[in-house]
């Protein structure tokens, strides 16, 4: 057995992990050693063969697949086996390309076509690439590309994950995530923290992590150690423990050590993750995100369709509040039927309301759906829109909404401009939410999903927090309360800190909740006051994270750590 | 040879799901079946070429095979474009 190596990297999941490393393979190239085509016959007939090998596995998983991952499967697997596809092939071959040279070429002219068509059809490059890749492991003796199909438990080891790779792993398998690169708000990080997989982002060194290696994580302070020493899993093992006593007695709705409500909400992204959190401990819904009602679609979805997610959702949450945020699209994700055309710098874009400004009807739509749906159901439902600048579309929206009989108007704030100006923007509001994601990356210049840039997206960034306290004070003089519904919400520490600095509601993954509850719990509100202003007298972030965690009662700090 | 047109009835175009009923159909009649459109001639047995015709819902393709019998088989393929709920 080798010796323990540690290494470190950012912690973007929380939890521990421990298991042994299942490596995520790399794509494999073209063979850059393989002879010209000698006898094209034969070596069309192996590359069938392949193509047929990778279609019999890709139905095998969608066979333990199911709904749509299934489809992806199913069609995938046909793609394998297209005749058009092998007669390309064919071609290739015949003018003397080698194998893998001949199924990345056929491919590629496919890839094309596909590209040019755009929407949809462009969304099935990615399949194809997919079959490629397999196809061409398969000729070359690789082991399949991709996440290897897990048996057991495990630590996914990766150079990094697609948000596609991170969507379908099984979190009663992946006990934690370890990647060479991305970044602390990336989509996957999102979403391994939303599975509750414990996450850990540039880990220098990840790569040389062997197949079956103990891998032990914590994805609060980014530790990793390969081939831990008995020692070392005792101590992973006994913060663990701590953590499970600390957090055993916390339930109910938020508050500080002297009583101040702080209510602790959920972000959902689907329908499924908002029935999974309604049966949780939390005081409601956030941040319900409403994209996944329109992705991956030719047409809108109609007004039913969308009446009835709405009203089922709600449902499940009784008279708990739930804020749904209108659609957030934009060049970035772009829909078939709402295509403003490609933009050079889509985060800066027609996206959020700008895109809702230009197509008005399908803001029409969702708000009427909204409305239905809340008048069946009577529940607290509270609408806001993504993306907001000014005063003027702020108040647009706002008319929108109470024009479709709605009660509840609020904006979120991602903009430098809503923040510093919220006392304008929130006039005449009911509320406002923090996107503390797209507040760093707007406030910082600086690309959310470039992992490079991570320290600058630390949302400890005094000038961040700065923000913040900005919208508060905004909204304080308007009397609209002001909540957070970013992955800083979700941070024991530095949900102390927004709520010294007038935060009145946080939203998080579901699996966050209880370590905040606890943290604040432990607070009286005027001392997260005082922790606020410690951080906000910071130079850096790393000093005000430090000179937090130092202040904070030890038992935050840990879970904060954890 | 005989020849037929079709107009796509798919509301969506001839993607997904109504292009590989298509082409599951045209590789159950057994036949050597041609589809085009603006132009461009594909092999109606391979869901990728079909795939990469980007026909649009309300465009109209040709149908086409060597085989002189296949009359009401090809029929019943047109039949399958047209409906569109396929």
């Amino acid at each position: 057995m080798s010796a323990p190596r540690a290494l470190s990297g950012l912690g973007v999941s929380v939890g521990f992990g421990l298991g042994p490393a299942v490596r995520v393979r790399p794509v494999p190239g073209v063979d850059p050693s393989e002879p010209a085509a000698v006898d094209a016959a034969a070596d069309g007939a192996r590359v069938r063969e392949a193509l047929a090998a990778v279609a019999t596995r890709l139905e095998a998983r969608a066979e333990r697949a199911d709904g749509e991952g299934r489809e992806i499967l199913l069609m995938t697997a046909k793609l394998a086996t297209d005749r058009g596809l092998a007669k390309s092939v064919d071609k290739q071959l015949a003018a003397g390309a080698g194998m893998t040279r001949a199924v990345h070429d056929a491919m590629e002219g496919y890839v094309g076509k596909l590209q040019q068509l755009g929407g949809y059809m462009a969304q099935r490059a990615t399949d194809l690439y997919d079959v490629r890749d397999r196809a061409i492991s398969e000729l070359r003796g690789l082991p399949e590309p991709g996440v290897p199909e897990m048996t057991g438990p495990g630590v996914v080891v990766a150079h990094d994950l697609a948000p596609a790779e991170t969507a379908v792993l099984d979190p009663s398998l992946v006990l934690g995530i370890v990647t060479e690169v991305g970044g602390p708000t990336s989509h996957t990080a999102i979403l391994a923290s939303g599975l509750g997989i414990p996450a850990v982002v540039r880990v220098a060194g990840a790569g040389d992590i062997a197949e079956g290696e103990v891998v032990a994580l914590d994805g609060g302070t980014g530790e990793v150690v390969v081939a831990p020493s008995e020692e070392q899993r005792d101590a992973f093992r006994l913060r663990a423990e701590r953590r499970r006593a600390a957090l055993a007695g916390s339930w109910g709705p938020g508050r500080t050590a002297d009583g101040h409500a702080v209510p602790l909400l959920a972000n959902v992204g689907t329908l499924a993750d908002a029935l999974r959190a309604a049966e949780q401990d939390v005081e409601g819904v956030g941040l319900f995100r409403t994209e996944f009602l329109f992705l991956d679609r030719q047409e809108p979805p109609s007004l039913d369709e969308q009446t009835a997610t709405y009203t089922e959702a709600l449902r499940a949450f009784g008279d708990r509040r739930v804020v749904i945020r209108t659609l957030d699209a934009g060049a970035d994700k772009p829909l078939p039927f709402a295509d403003l055309g490609a933009e050079e710098n889509p985060a800066l874009g027609r996206r959020g309301l700008r895109l809702s400004r230009a197509r008005e009807d399908l803001l029409d739509t969702q708000l009427a759906a909204l409305a239905a749906a809340q008048s069946a159901t009577g529940a607290d439902l509270r609408v806001m829109a993504p993306m907001v600048a000014t005063v003027e579309e702020a108040r647009w929206f706002a008319g929108r909404v109470r024009a479709h009989g709605l009660a509840s108007v609020g904006i979120m704030i991602e903009t430098p401009a809503s923040a510093v100006r919220s006392a304008h923007l929130l006039d005449g509001l009911d509320f406002a939410s923090i996107g503390t994601n797209d507040l760093t990356q707007y406030t910082m210049a600086a690309d959310r999903m470039q992992g490079e840039l991570a320290d600058l997206l630390s949302p400890w960034q005094p000038a961040v927090l700065d923000m913040v306290q900005m919208a508060c004070e905004g909204g304080s003089t308007t009397g609209a309360g002001v909540g957070v519904c970013g992955e800083a919400a979700g941070d024991p520490l530095l949900a102390l800190v927004l709520v010294g600095l007038g935060v009145s509601s946080l939203s998080m993954s579901p699996n966050k909740v209880a370590a905040v509850r606890v943290a604040l719990g432990l607070h009286p509100v005027e001392r997260c006051r005082e922790l606020a202003g410690l951080a906000l007298g910071a130079r850096t972030a790393p000093e005000a994270r430090d000179l937090v965690a130092g202040a904070a009662d030890p038992i935050a700090r840990e879970l904060a750590q954890a | 040879m005989i020849t037929r047109t079709a107009t796509i009835g798919a509301p969506n175009g001839l993607h997904a799901r109504p292009a590989a009923l298509f082409v599951d159909a045209v590789e159950e009649s057994g036949l050597d079946v041609t589809i085009s459109f603006r132009g461009e001639t594909a092999d109606a047995g391979s869901l990728l070429e079909v795939l990469t015709l980007g026909a649009e819902h309300g465009d109209e393709v040709e149908l086409a095979t060597e085989d002189d019998g296949a009359g009401e088989a090809l029929d019943r393929l047109v039949e399958l474009l047209v409906r569109g709920d396929a």
